[in-house]
């Protein structure tokens, strides 16, 4: 059956796309450009759609005719492609594997990325590096297929730096802007301290298991109940390190805002929908490795939690309509780390798929107020766009109710039943629920000061802020230059980007409707059934109900605070804890003090002055002299002299002559020297 | 009664004294005749070889030896004055300018 | 008899080398060269080389020796300088030659099957040579006589002297 789903086809498909676009991409017209960077994803989604309703259709045959469960047994699908490294007993193929999780996965990334690539049209209709941006688009989901779909870890892998090669020229698709360049590289170089934790977890999987495939280690470890701890939960935190890098968690999370200056599609796909959701996926993939380590599973928790309050804090005070939503993303990937650490990965994964829905739209809702605004992110000069744009306006409404975890919205569905799992792990969840609620009302209230700040109250667009900075770097979106005193009166913005923001807001409202209990159940085969304890449906409705009180207290004070703003920020009063957030902690100069500098000092000491100055210089300059020092002795021979020429003809002819006339063979035996076995 | 080695040392001992001579002499057309003189050493050894193995084309090869020295002490003594015209000195030291 | 002509013809051959070495004008040395032509054509005659010992007088002693006089007189060449590069010369080439001269003697020396020569001994006539000479080798003389035509022609096209002398030449001559 596998092989009439053509598996391959879902990255092949985007790489084509990728290919056209970079090499012809320049000289084509844009309308040609856009055709082949729509299609590709078109093509993958409707593969996927093809593939789950084939496999729907099978199930639900198969329901009438067996058990109930028994269709759901041919996940999961193998699509092999031929082996990659085959070396002694190690064995590495190309497979493709779909299940549940990866079905789930896919259909995500190619649906809301087909929606953000149409969005993508409008937004940077106007842009010179259209075809270069479209082609890294499509290379990104290549990648990010091969991630979801790859049967072994180090197909996993090569997806995983892939999306982060894709991320780096993403956000630095403006490089001539110095900020931006710098995002990039730093997003690049974060990402690869995470890497490097990966490939550690890679290395050791092998040593352990002698195998990277999931479905044999599941096996494996299936089959030895006695394996816990010890290198099992050193492999669970090395690959923890590398989830960290690519969904931006504590310690690693400092890429993902300064990812902002990317363009604001690629914010929503790579650094909200899918890209940072990686780090989920992956943990979700080696469940059964996290299973086997309840230390590993309790610092996932634990980080999750941590960064889920961290970031929150941060986002209370920010002034860019990015960087908000950046620091939101930190904060909702902190809660599915937290989903995945209390074992209940599909309660995660189920968080993972809601947050897409509406965490895209709000970025795609804030790049039409960007667009709208003509490049102004800062939300100080912003309000009143509510009259000037109100697609814009409702969609956005949707999704900030949604991601504040407000019934029936997406998000309510997914952040209780995080909580709720995490309240049933012993005395250390209910300091983690704790930490957990705390952050939902956090969340309400600062995605409740955006929508203020942005869309309601009187138009502030004339406002001059005090940080000069501030502004001059909010204003760094669209157009390469600064729009000064420019009075753009806002607009809404084209059919071709607000009708992704529909769709999407449409899935942010129904999206969580299939529940929690039925989306684990669905996903049960691929990631394990968490064995909860007893339900009680008292606790249960009280936690729900205590969820939904804190977030609306968070509505409530964001509505008094920013009802009626007028330019000065409220929280400002509070001068300390405001300046600690509106540094952001000092987190980045922390890091900068601690190790960039230092490494920075180290190589152009080591490196620059020693390595390359002294030592290869060294050898260059040796070099060079031994060969000035032959020619200087060879020169002697082209002197021009006749009587050197004739010399050294004479001495030519004496050692010929002298060659030919000794019996060499005799003389060097008198001397003792045989030079064949024939002897004398 | 000779013994051969006696012409052959002859032979010998006049292509070394025109080897010394190419390389101590300073005139040209002295280090010329130099060379003259080393052609004259091998033909003696090519007519006694001849000699002693009744071999007709040795002396042949002798003939032939003349009519290339002859050739070349022609064309040879053509390029000296030749040099001698453009550098108005004969003195081998100072003939250097024969580089690439 | 052949003995005492053989030393004494040897003598002046090497006598007349030496010289040629040693004197510093080189017309001295031309005419010590025609004295070792010669000698070397009585030492043919000994080993029975007529036509060779005629040819060496007419070819080497008669012209090209004559040429190299008419050379040295033409060129008024002087007498030699010292210079550095002599002395270095000398002071490498000579251990070198004698060196060589030394390695050849020896191996001449230990060579054995040498009957010794003696007068009248193996005397080839003219006629036998030019049997071989027109018959066998007869493609190599002729071609050696184009060789000879080559010589004249760079001989001449060499010492010609340069195109605006030799327009100055004839415009005087006008």
């Amino acid at each position: 059956m596998s092989g009439h789903l053509y598996l391959w086809l879902i990255p092949a498909l985007p790489f084509a796309g990728f290919l056209l676009n970079g090499i012809f991409g320049a000289k084509l017209p844009k309308s040609l450009v856009t055709t082949i960077a729509l299609l590709a994803p078109l093509g993958s989604f409707a593969l996927v759609v093809n593939a789950a309703a084939t496999i729907f259709l099978y199930v639900s045959r198969c329901k009438l005719c067996g058990p109930p469960d028994y269709g759901w047994s041919i996940l999961p699908l193998n699509e092999l492609h031929g082996a990659w490294i085959t070396s002694g007993r190690l064995q590495i193929d190309f497979s493709f594997v779909l299940d549940q999780l990866s079905l789930v996965m896919l259909l995500i990334i190619t649906g809301v990325g087909f929606l953000i690539h149409i969005y993508s049209v409008g937004y940077m209709s106007e842009e010179r590096g259209y075809w270069r941006y479209f082609a890294y688009l499509n290379l990104f989901l290549f990648f990010m297929t091969v991630l979801v779909l790859a049967g072994n870890a180090l197909l996993m892998f090569v997806g995983w730096e892939g999306v982060g090669l894709a991320s780096y020229l993403l956000i630095g698709f403006w490089f001539q802007k110095t900020p931006a360049a710098d995002a990039g590289k730093k997003a690049f170089v974060v990402n690869r301290i995470g890497d490097f934790g990966f490939l550690i977890g890679i290395f050791l999987l092998l040593s352990t298991f002698g195998n990277l495939t999931f479905a044999e280690i599941g096996a494996r470890l299936a089959a030895d109940p006695a394996m816990q701890g010890g290198v099992v939960t050193a492999i669970a935190l090395c690959l923890l390190v590398g989830a960290t890098g690519k969904s931006a968690q504590l310690p690693l999370y400092v890429w993902l805002p300064d990812a902002m200056e990317g363009p604001t599609p690629v914010s929503a796909l790579i650094h909200a929908a899918t890209m940072v959701t990686a780090g989920v996926y992956m943990i979700a993939r080696t469940h059964a490795i996290y299973d086997r380590s309840p230390f590993a599973l309790s610092v996932v928790a634990i980080v999750g939690a941590a960064t889920a309050l961290f970031a929150a804090t941060i986002a209370l005070v920010q002034t860019d309509i990015k960087r908000v939503l950046a620091y939101s993303t930190v904060s909702q990937l902190g809660y599915m780390f937290l989903g995945c650490g209390v074992a209940a990965y599909s309660v995660g994964v189920f968080h993972l798929m809601t947050h897409a829905f509406f965490k895209a739209l709000l970025f795609l809702a804030a790049g039409s107020v960007i667009h709208g605004l003509g490049g102004e992110q800062d939300l100080r000069r912003m309000g009143g766009l509510r009259k000037n744009m109100p697609i814009t306006f409702w969609t956005m409404t949707i999704a900030v109710v949604a991601i504040a975890g407000i019934p029936p919205f997406a998000g309510f569905f997914s952040k209780d039943a995080i909580l709720y799992a995490a309240y049933q792990e012993g005395a250390g969840g209910k300091i983690l629920w704790f930490v957990g609620w705390l952050t939902a009302g956090l969340t309400a209230f600062y995605m409740f000061r955006l929508w203020y700040l942005a869309f309601l109250g009187e138009s502030r667009a004339d406002l001059h802020a005090e940080d000069e900075g501030a502004l001059v770097h909010a204003r760094s979106d669209t157009k390469l230059t600064l729009e000064a005193e420019h009075h753009h009166t806002p607009h809404e913005s084209p059919w071709s980007m607000l009708g992704p923001l529909v769709i999407l807001a449409v899935l942010s409202v129904i999206g969580g409707w299939v529940g929690a209990g039925r989306f684990g159940a669905f996903l049960a085969p691929s990631v394990g059934a968490r064995t909860a304890e007893a339900a009680s449906n008292t606790l249960e409705i009280t936690l729900t109900a205590l969820a939904v009180l804190i977030a609306v207290i968070g509505w409530f004070v964001a509505h008094r605070l920013y009802r009626n703003y007028a330019g000065e920020e409220p929280l400002a009063r509070a001068s300390f804890p405001y300046k600690l957030l509106t540094h952001k902690y000092w987190v980045d100069e922390l890091y900068g003090t601690l190790i960039v500098k230092p490494i920075l000092a180290v190589s152009r000491f080591v490196l620059e002055m020693l390595v390359d100055f002294a030592i290869l210089g060294g050898i260059a300059w040796l070099l060079a002299g031994m060969a000035s020092f032959g020619g200087a002795l060879l020169q002697r021979w082209q002197s021009g002299n006749l009587r050197s020429y004739a010399a050294w003809l004479a001495a030519g002819a004496a050692a010929l002559l002298l060659f030919a006339l000794v019996p060499w063979t005799t003389v060097l035996a008198d001397v003792g020297i045989h030079l064949n076995s024939a002897g004398h | 009664m000779i013994p051969l080695s006696w012409y052959l040392l002859l032979s010998a001992a006049l292509f070394s004294l025109g080897v010394i001579g190419f390389l101590i002499k300073r005139n040209l057309i002295t280090v010329f005749m130099s060379i003259e003189l080393m052609l004259n050493g091998v033909n003696l050894s090519f007519v006694t070889f001849a000699h002693q193995w009744h071999l007709v084309k040795g002396q042949i090869f002798v003939f032939f030896v003349m009519v290339v020295a002859a050739a070349e002490a022609a064309v040879g003594l053509a390029i000296i004055i030749a040099i001698f015209r453009t550098r108005a000195t004969l003195a081998v030291d100072r003939i250097d300018l024969m580089k690439l | 008899m052949h003995l005492v002509l053989f030393i004494v013809f040897a003598g002046l051959c090497l006598a007349g080398a030496i010289n040629l070495l040693l004197q510093s004008h080189p017309i001295n040395s031309a005419l010590s060269l025609v004295v070792v032509m010669s000698s070397l054509a009585v030492l043919y005659l000994l080993l029975g080389a007529e036509f060779l010992a005629a040819a060496q007088v007419i070819v080497y002693a008669g012209a090209i020796m004559v040429l190299f006089t008419f050379v040295v007189m033409l060129l008024n060449a002087g007498r030699e300088e010292r210079t550095l590069g002599s002395r270095s010369a000398k002071a490498i080439g000579f251990p070198a030659v004698v060196a060589v001269l030394s390695v050849i003697a020896t191996v001449i020396l230990k060579a054995q099957g040498f009957t010794p020569v003696a007068l009248s001994d193996n005397i080839t006539s003219t006629a036998d040579l030019s049997k071989v000479l027109f018959h066998e080798l007869l493609l190599p003389f002729e071609v050696t006589s184009v060789l000879i035509l080559i010589a004249i022609l760079g001989a001449v096209a060499l010492a010609r002297p340069a195109h605006d002398e030799r327009r100055g030449r004839t415009e005087a001559g006008k």
